[in-house]
C-alpha cells in the first residue's frame, strides 16, 4: 500500500467541490426535516384521530426502511407519475423526509416537556388553538431540543454519500469517479473517510456547545 | 438487456404472471440475503458493543483510550465510507473481502460503536449501591460484572439495541452498491429488466418495513422475558 501525496494534492480541488455539495444537500436537509418533523409532530396530536393514527403509522413506516430505498423510489418512480425532479433536489427531500420522522420525535417529547400549566395558563389568557403554540408552547419547547437536533442534522450529515447513488455528485461520488479515472482508490476512499471525521469532530465540538447553552432535553 | 425488451414485446397475460412471480422469486432470494447480513452483522456489532462499551469503562487507561479510539473513529466516518474503504483499499493491503464479508464487517464494526455507548451507558446506569453490595459480599471485579452489573444492565440495553437493530438492517441496504445481491440490489435488477418502477420498490420497502417490525416485536417478548425476576430490584 503506498500513499502518493501529489495524487492527494491533484485531486483535492475536485473533492472540495464534493464536500460543497455534501454540506449544501445537509443544511437544506436539515432545514427540510426541521420542518416536516414539527409538521407530523403537530399532525401527531391532532385532534382528528384518523389524521394522527395516518400521519403516525407513515412515520413509523419511513423510520422502519432504508433512506437509500426511498431515494431510489424519489427518483425512479415519481417520474413516472410526472414529477421529474433533479436529482439533488430528490436527494434533499429524501433526507429531509426520512430525518423528519426522527425529528418528529425530538419535537413531540419536547413539546411534552413544557408544563401542564403553561397550556391552562394560555387558556386562562384566553388565547386561540394558534397563538397558544406560536406564543407559548413552542418558544419554550424548541430551545431545550436543539441539541437533539442538531445530533440528528450530524446524523444527516452521514448519510449523505448514499445520494452518489441518484448520482448527485456529492464527495463520495467524486471520489469514486476520480478513483474509477485513475485505478487508485486509496487516496480517494481514505481523504473521503479524513474529510468525514474532521466534520463530524468539528461539529460533536459544536454540539457539546449546543448543549451547553441549551442543556439537553429530559427524556 | 435485448432479450429482456424482447420479452417484454412478446408476453401476454398467462407469461405476464410467470414473469411476476419470477420477478418476486428474485426480490425474495434478496430478502434471504438482507436477512444474513442483518443477522451475521447483529452478532459481529454485540461482540464490539460489548468489547469497546466494557473498555470504555475498564480501570486501565490504554484500553480506555483504544476503545475510545474505536467508538469515534467508527460514529465519526459514515458507514458508507467504511464499507467502501473496506471493499476496495483493503486489497490494496493486501486483504481481499468477498462483498458479504466486507458488508458484515463494516455493519458489524460501525454498529457496533454505536451500541458500545449504549453498553456503557447501561453499565453506568447502575446504581452506586449496587456496586457497594459487590465489594461488601467480596466479590471479585468480574465476578460482581457477571452477576450483579450486567443482568440489571441488560435490561436498560435492550430496548436500545432493538433500535440498533433495525438501524443495522436499513444499513444493510448499502452493500448494494458493493455489488451484493441484497433486496435494494435485486430491486434495482427488476427495475432494470421490466422497467416497471412502482412494484420492485414499494415492494422492497413493504419487506424492509415487516423486518423491522419483527425485530423490534422479538426485542419487545425479549424485553418481558428478561424482565420476570428483576421487578422490585430496580428503582
Amino acid at each position: 500500500m503506498d500513499w502518493d501525496w501529489n495524487f492527494v494534492w491533484e485531486i483535492m480541488p475536485t473533492l472540495i467541490q464534493g464536500v460543497k455539495i455534501t454540506i449544501l444537500a445537509t443544511i437544506l436537509g436539515s432545514i427540510l426535516a426541521a420542518i416536516v418533523g414539527l409538521a407530523i409532530a403537530l399532525a401527531r396530536r391532532s385532534e382528528n384521530r384518523i389524521v394522527a393514527r395516518s400521519i403516525g403509522w407513515f412515520a413509523e413506516f419511513i423510520r422502519g426502511t432504508p433512506l437509500l430505498v426511498q431515494l431510489y423510489f424519489i427518483f425512479y418512480v415519481l417520474p413516472d407519475i410526472g414529477i421529474l425532479l433533479p436529482p439533488l433536489v430528490a436527494g434533499v427531500i429524501g433526507l429531509g423526509l426520512h430525518y423528519g420522522t426522527y425529528t418528529a420525535e425530538v419535537y413531540r417529547a419536547g413539546i411534552d416537556n413544557v408544563p401542564r400549566g403553561q397550556w391552562e395558563a394560555a387558556k386562562a389568557c384566553n388565547l386561540n388553538g394558534r397563538h397558544t403554540w406560536t406564543h407559548i408552547i413552542l418558544p419554550q419547547a424548541i430551545p431545550p431540543m436543539i441539541p437533539a437536533l442538531a445530533n440528528y442534522f450530524i446524523a444527516m450529515f452521514k448519510e449523505t454519500p448514499l445520494l452518489s447513488a441518484i448520482t448527485v455528485l456529492e464527495l463520495m461520488n467524486q471520489a469514486k469517479s476520480v478513483a474509477n479515472t485513475y485505478y487508485r482508490y486509496i487516496e480517494p476512499m481514505t481523504l473521503v473517510g479524513v474529510f468525514f471525521l474532521v466534520i463530524s469532530l468539528c461539529s460533536v465540538v459544536l454540539l457539546r456547545w449546543l448543549e451547553h447553552r441549551y442543556g439537553r432535553i429530559e427524556r | 438487456m435485448a432479450a429482456a425488451s424482447l420479452n417484454g414485446k412478446r408476453k401476454d397475460t398467462s407469461s405476464f404472471m410467470t414473469q411476476w412471480s419470477g420477478y418476486l422469486g428474485l426480490i425474495l432470494q434478496g430478502a434471504l440475503v438482507t436477512i444474513e447480513l442483518t443477522l451475521m452483522g447483529s452478532v459481529l456489532a454485540l461482540i464490539m458493543a460489548f468489547l469497546a462499551g466494557m473498555g470504555r469503562v475498564s480501570r486501565f487507561f490504554i484500553v480506555r483510550a483504544i476503545a475510545t479510539a474505536y467508538i469515534e473513529f467508527f460514529r465519526g466516518t459514515s458507514i458508507f465510507v467504511q464499507l467502501f474503504w473496506a471493499y476496495f483499499v483493503l486489497p490494496f493491503a493486501g486483504l481481499s473481502l468477498t462483498p458479504l464479508q466486507a458488508g458484515v464487517l463494516a455493519l458489524g464494526l460501525n454498529v457496533g460503536a454505536y451500541a458500545a455507548e449504549v453498553v456503557r451507558g447501561a453499565i453506568l446506569s447502575v446504581g452506586r449501591e449496587q456496586y457497594e453490595a459487590c465489594t461488601a459480599l467480596n466479590l471479585g471485579r468480574w465476578q460482581g460484572m457477571r452477576h450483579v452489573i450486567l443482568p440489571q444492565a441488560l435490561l436498560v440495553m435492550l430496548p436500545t439495541f432493538g433500535n440498533n437493530a433495525i438501524e443495522l438492517l436499513k444499513a444493510t441496504s448499502v452493500v448494494s452498491l458493493i455489488s451484493l445481491a441484497d433486496l435494494t440490489f435485486q430491486a434495482q435488477v427488476v427495475r432494470s429488466q421490466t422497467g416497471s418502477t412502482l412494484m420492485p420498490f414499494l415492494s422492497v420497502l413493504i419487506i424492509y418495513f415487516a423486518l423491522a417490525l419483527i425485530i423490534s416485536w422479538r426485542v419487545r417478548t425479549l424485553e418481558r422475558r428478561m424482565a420476570r425476576g428483576l421487578d422490585g430490584v430496580r428503582v
